[in-house]
């Protein structure tokens, strides 16, 4: 099993959420982030002072899938939240030794 | 005399209008400051309202314009008996058709908002309880007597004109407030942000303002009772009432433009905090100035003053002093624009009770008589406020700590926060 994990900007949720259901995918996680990668951050003036805002807002979307999806998913979030400027986001992979369903206790690719 | 009954509604109203001010200005302030320190931003304000309307009816309407005081400089010291005053016209400079209570109710307003005006100098880092007993000692040792000195025009009866204030006295022209009200505040919040010295991470980190619609809301409350505020300050529903209604609103409206024009140009963006800035701005300027000059030399006032204090309110990073809200920029600045002003564009063909300015054929005359106000109200101010804070700051101690600064003010000072944020994302919000 597989963790995908992606942080997009936050405009982009909805496309991403649909895609990710189209395919098939049984669940997923959304929380706020903010952080700042190779688009660093953007000013902005109150009163005439700058403030340099260093952390923007994004989210970051979770997905658990089997060894076998973890391509295709990454490929369907990377199309769906791809616009092509600076600051689209990142998507990563990370191996799962185990999950657990906690209603039923089923474990591994039963629980996803 | 016989009561108006037309001129007593209007001030009753009036009054209530000044009132709505200091709520409208913990909006204001409130969402100026960052998330953790907005309620203790609005408390400062409501606790004047609380605090100051006690100290009125015992002593502070009787301090600042008692008919039994004999001095240019406060008026009577004693304990206020309004309750046998019901049957009583009000006596400045004249009798005036409205029942003295009313005069009374009317100018207590204005002596709950300057002490709230310089609440926005100290943001973030004030202890409440040495707040509120500095409202209590400021409210009389600093407004009350300026108030004296600039709104009490003595009671005459028959030719005879006892205890005026000492600047009234004199001619200087002060309408609804620009030097007792907004100088007063502003130097004031000048003294107290250099006494409690700069927030913790002041220009190193970011302290953006929270919430600028609340900004907005609190800036049209201010608008909307600042006619109360100017034009009832004409102490009567006629003539001299709607030319400061009018005046009032054009000021505003071109302090508005002026200060984004000013972004625009410099940022290149004209700003929501622009726009709510720059019409209390040019409310603050039109204030002293709002009976005595053509609605067209309002306009004149109010776009200078959008560009004036836009420019104003940099100057605490030159001088390095922390006026968190730009109180000195907005209210000390404008203040002074406005009371000025009056020596320019002031016009006797507009007001007959008013005289020219340089202008209009006045010479200098007006603008010197002017200039000294400023330079004693401002003088009186800051210097009084200064030994008032560090008296505070060296007893019980005026800064919080610094752990509860940055942990937050609302939480250290009132066990209360302003937001729930985890609970708000169920149901409405996307995530």
């Amino acid at each position: 099993m597989k963790l995908v994990t992606a942080i997009l900007k936050p405009h982009k949720l909805e496309e991403v959420k649909d895609a990710l259901e189209a395919f098939g995918v049984k669940g997923i996680t959304v929380s706020q982030a903010s952080g700042f990668g190779r688009q660093r951050g953007h000013t902005e003036v109150y009163r005439g002072a700058e403030y340099k805002v260093d952390l923007i807002a994004k989210v970051r979307v979770e997905v658990l899938v089997d060894d076998s999806d973890s391509d295709s998913v990454v490929g369907v979030i990377v199309k769906a939240a791809s616009t092509g400027s600076i600051g689209d986001g990142k998507v990563w992979v990370t191996p799962v030794e185990d999950v657990v369903r906690v209603r039923t206790g089923e474990h591994g690719s039963e629980a996803i | 005399m016989d009561i108006s009954t037309g001129d007593t509604a209007w001030m009753l109203a009036s009054s209530a209008l000044v009132l709505l001010m200091t709520p409208g200005l913990a909006f204001f302030y409130g969402g100026m400051v960052r998330t953790k320190s907005v309620l203790n931003m609005m408390m400062m304000s409501m606790a004047t309202v609380g605090i100051v309307s006690i100290i009125w009816v015992i002593y502070g309407f009787e301090l600042a314009f008692g008919v039994d005081g004999k001095s240019a400089w406060y008026g009577a010291i004693k304990i206020s008996d309004l309750g046998n005053q019901v049957g009583a016209v009000a006596n400045n400079g004249g009798e005036y058709p409205i029942p003295l209570l009313v005069f009374a109710a009317f100018q207590l307003m204005f002596a709950i908002i300057t002490p709230a005006l310089i609440s926005g100098a100290i943001a973030d880092r004030a202890k409440f309880v040495p707040w509120t007993i500095f409202v209590a000692i400021w409210t009389t040792v600093v407004y009350l007597p300026v108030a004296h000195w600039v709104f009490a025009f003595g009671n005459k009866v028959g030719d005879v004109v006892t205890g005026a204030g000492y600047l009234a006295a004199k001619g200087v022209q002060d309408f609804a407030g620009g030097t007792a009200v907004h100088i007063n505040a502003g130097a004031a919040g000048l003294a107290l942000a250099i006494v409690l010295g700069k927030r913790v991470g002041w220009r190193k980190e970011s302290m953006r303002p929270h919430s600028l619609p609340l900004v907005m809301l609190g800036a049209g409350l201010l608008w909307f009772g600042w006619f109360g505020f100017n034009a009832g300050s004409a102490l009567g529903a006629n003539g001299i009432a709607g030319l400061a209604f009018l005046n009032t609103q054009v000021a505003a409206a071109a302090a508005l433009i002026g200060w984004i024009f000013v972004e625009k140009v410099r940022n290149g963006h004209a700003t929501t905090l622009g726009a709510a800035s720059g019409a209390v701005a040019g409310l603050v300027a039109i204030t002293p100035a709002c009976a005595f000059v053509a609605p067209w030399a309002a306009v004149v006032i109010g776009f200078l003053a959008g560009v004036i204090c836009s420019v104003a309110v940099g100057m605490k990073y030159l001088f390095n002093f922390d006026d968190s809200l730009d109180v000195v920029g907005v209210h000390l600045v404008g203040g002074i624009w406005g009371s000025l002003s009056i020596g320019l564009f002031g016009s006797s063909a507009v007001n007959s009770i008013g005289l020219d300015g340089l202008f209009f054929g006045g010479g200098a005359a007006l603008l010197g008589k002017q200039a000294l106000a400023v330079a004693m109200v401002a003088g009186y101010s800051f210097f009084a406020t200064l030994i008032i804070g560090l008296a505070i700051e060296k007893t019980i101690g005026f800064r919080v700590t610094k752990e509860s600064e940055l942990e937050g003010v609302d939480f250290n000072e009132h066990a209360e926060s302003a937001y729930e944020m985890s609970g708000s994302t169920r149901g409405g919000s996307l995530i």
